[in-house]
């Protein structure tokens, strides 16, 4: 139903001779800031700490951008925008990116006129339970209680999954997410189920965080990630490429403290990523130390986990999927060269 | 010779004065009152030690988050927070702004409190939102442009209420006046305008203000996003005031309406200086009501991603190092709503008394 909103909306725009003509590109060097959708307020995506500076893995993203075209992460504007308005924002040209932990479908990729980017963040519908009930996997959950909010489309996967694994629960349902989490801290249930990432933060809602555990199934898809307008091939690869460059940085070993003494490395992967060899940067459109500047002043894929989501914050995610490839993840980037 | 000495009145017996009989005469004068008494203090009892507790005994005012060990609330978190809920992302180097902006506020207010001279008051009023708008942000006078993005909090609960309040309130007249009007054109363009607006609900038009008028512009043009929420609110109370000031102006009586014609008055003339006078003055309450629904409206704009001071708890929860603080959140900004609704609702009683010119 909200699908069909934005698409009549953007029915609408179509027909309307409005659609960006300038290049992305040379508009955010016109202005010299970088639009960045954010949401408003996601745990360890996009959300502000106490001084009111916008933090998070999205923020990292957008930051990531505005290093590699501007060559200054600072030099963004976040604009926060509701799971409602997101899509139009970018449409409209409202902003130049949207990092807003978006799920890849087919029916955004195909009808909303968008091109997603990439993924930099594979979640998933995932489970927590209490300690107590001494369970470690999904496929133990036979007849226990669920605490689900109505109508949302986390209750249909719990259904599939129980079903093609022939198990049963129970449900206490409940209206919105808050009263959900409410029953579970209130022993109401043994379990609740919601994108992983976003039990992290349930957890630490917890009275006493230590008395739940995060189950290591995941039952659905939802791979997240930056999100452009369509139709602007050259911005569009600016994008997906910071995304790779950050994601190939991690993989040969370069983050933002070695960076520096890795510019006077032989490796011949290296010196194509920082620019000392090929024509990368000149090839997007963009200088070619395009991809230095966002290690050294953002840093590369794993330390954005880090800091945002993973060990280094309160959050503490495993990088599981988001591991690279080549550690068990589903994290890879096309070679650079 | 025995004077006559008036003598002093025996004081009220016991049973008919004092506190006993007080209670016993509200709150005890039969079973089923005094039945329902002893309900309603258990459920005070139930509900006020806890709530006190909570709120102030057990909760923990200062120090770090890991070194609380009282049950109760930990206001850490809004005294943390506390610039965030106030002036949104205004940077912190400007607050002095809205500081002065305020202070402006309760100077205008007692000004017009003290100040007789019309033509003064007139330049005030006029003057008022000028000032305060140059001052928030900025632009003129070599302040720092201070972006609407930027503004929020507290600070954008009360500028998104006090513009849709003063704003919608001339608009709100004319279009009571039109719909009262003998002229069709203007008739009807009134009623449209009033129907139209009071059958969708304001959430609906910030959504089309946010998300559908920008595809409607030209590539290149940014309007505002505050603005044109700001816009939809005006429109939308100006709707309601319009209703109101409509019933106030049914409600004086046709005589007055003749006398003011019969002593030569034109239209405008019998409107400004006898019927809208006594036509507002009844309309107070009603007034007063919508514009503090008005204020605790505001709170939608959280949906088209502006940030007030409710949105600001839900963003400030989401900072990974201070998870789980909802409820206090809730809580402070439940007691910043009544505090600023029942100002209002104070201040409306006083104008009443004012202009209360019956005998």
């Amino acid at each position: 139903m909200k699908l069909t909103k934005i698409a009549l909306m953007l029915g609408i725009a179509s027909l309307l001779p409005n659609l960006a003509s300038a290049s992305t590109l040379d508009q955010v060097v016109k202005k010299g800031v970088l639009n960045c959708g954010v949401s408003t307020g996601i745990p360890g995506f996009s959300a502000t700490d106490s001084k009111g500076v916008w933090k998070g893995i999205d923020v990292d993203f957008c930051q990531s951008v505005a290093a590699a075209v501007l060559g200054d992460p600072a030099k963004v504007k976040y604009i926060p925008l509701t799971a409602k308005e997101r899509f139009t924002a970018l449409q409209s040209g409202e902003i130049d990116l949207l990092a807003r932990s978006s799920t890849w479908t087919a029916t955004r990729d195909t009808s909303l006129g968008l091109n997603f980017a990439g993924v930099n963040y594979y979640d998933g519908q995932g489970f927590l339970v209490n300690k107590e009930l001494g369970i470690s996997s999904a496929k133990e959950l036979d007849g226990a209680t669920f605490c689900i909010q109505a109508g949302t489309t986390t209750e249909l996967n719990l259904t599939d999954y129980f079903k093609a694994n022939k198990m049963a629960y129970k449900a206490v349902t409940y209206d919105t997410s808050g009263q959900t989490i409410d029953g579970f801290k209130k022993g109401r249930c043994d379990a609740v189920t919601s994108d992983a990432s976003q039990l992290y933060g349930l957890k630490l809602k917890m009275n006493k965080p230590n008395s739940v555990v995060v189950l290591p199934e995941i039952i659905s898809k939802e791979p997240l990630g930056p999100v452009v307008r369509q139709g602007d091939d050259q911005w569009f690869n600016i994008v997906r490429w910071t995304m790779f460059a950050t994601l190939e940085a991690e993989e040969l070993g370069v983050s933002s403290a070695n960076v520096d003494a890795q510019l006077k490395s032989q490796n011949p992967g290296i010196k194509r990523l920082l620019g000392t060899s090929g024509k990368a940067g000149e090839n997007l459109g963009l200088s070619s130390d395009w991809a230095y500047n966002i290690i050294k002043k953002v840093g590369n894929y794993g330390e954005m986990f880090d800091r945002n989501v993973g060990k280094g914050s309160p959050l503490n995610i495993e990088r599981g999927l988001n591991n690279l490839w080549n550690q068990g993840g589903l994290m890879y980037s096309m070679p650079i060269r | 010779m025995a004077t006559y000495a008036v003598k002093e009145a025996k004081p009220a017996p016991s049973t008919s004065k004092g506190v006993l009989f007080w209670l016993r005469e509200n709150l005890f004068s039969d079973i089923k009152n005094s039945l329902l008494t002893l309900a309603g203090l258990y459920f005070l009892y139930t509900i006020i030690p806890p709530l006190l507790n909570w709120m102030i005994f057990d909760a923990t005012w200062s120090g770090a988050q890991d070194e609380v060990v009282k049950e109760g609330a930990r206001w850490i978190f809004i005294v943390e927070k506390l610039d965030q809920f106030i002036y949104g992302f205004y940077p912190e180097s400007l607050h002095w702004r809205p500081n002065l902006v305020a202070l402006i506020c309760i100077a205008f207010l007692l000004s017009m409190k003290f100040v007789k001279n019309l033509n003064l008051k007139i330049a005030l009023i006029l003057a008022f939102p000028v000032v305060c708008f140059i001052l928030i942000s900025g632009g003129w006078f070599g302040l720092e442009i201070v972006e609407t993005e930027k503004w929020g909090g507290l600070m954008l609960t009360v500028l998104v209420a006090a513009v849709g309040i003063i704003a919608s309130f001339p608009i709100g007249i004319i279009l009571a006046l039109g719909r009262q009007s003998h002229m069709p054109i203007v008739k009807t363009l009134c009623v449209g305008f009033i129907e139209f607006v009071r059958g969708v609900p304001l959430i609906t038009i910030l959504f089309m203000a946010s998300v559908v008028l920008p595809l409607f512009f030209s590539d290149g043009i940014d309007f505002d996003k505050l603005l044109r929420a700001l816009i939809g609110i005006t429109l939308f109370q100006a709707a309601y005031i319009a209703e109101v000031v409509r019933g106030g102006l049914q409600a004086i009586p046709r005589g007055q309406y003749e006398a003011s014609e019969s002593l030569g008055l034109s239209y405008w003339q019998g409107m400004i200086l006898v019927i809208l006078p006594q036509a507002l003055k009844i309309s107070i309450p009603n007034l007063v009501g919508s514009f503090i629904s008005l204020f605790k409206d505001t709170t939608l704009v959280l949906i088209i991603g502006l940030f007030d001071i409710l949105a600001m708890v839900t963003l400030t929860n989401s900072d990974t190092n201070w998870l789980g603080y909802e409820v206090e959140g809730y809580v402070f900004v439940t007691i910043i709503y009544w505090v600023i609704c029942f100002t209002m609702s104070q201040y409306s009683k006083a104008i009443e008394r004012k202009f209360n010119t019956e005998h």
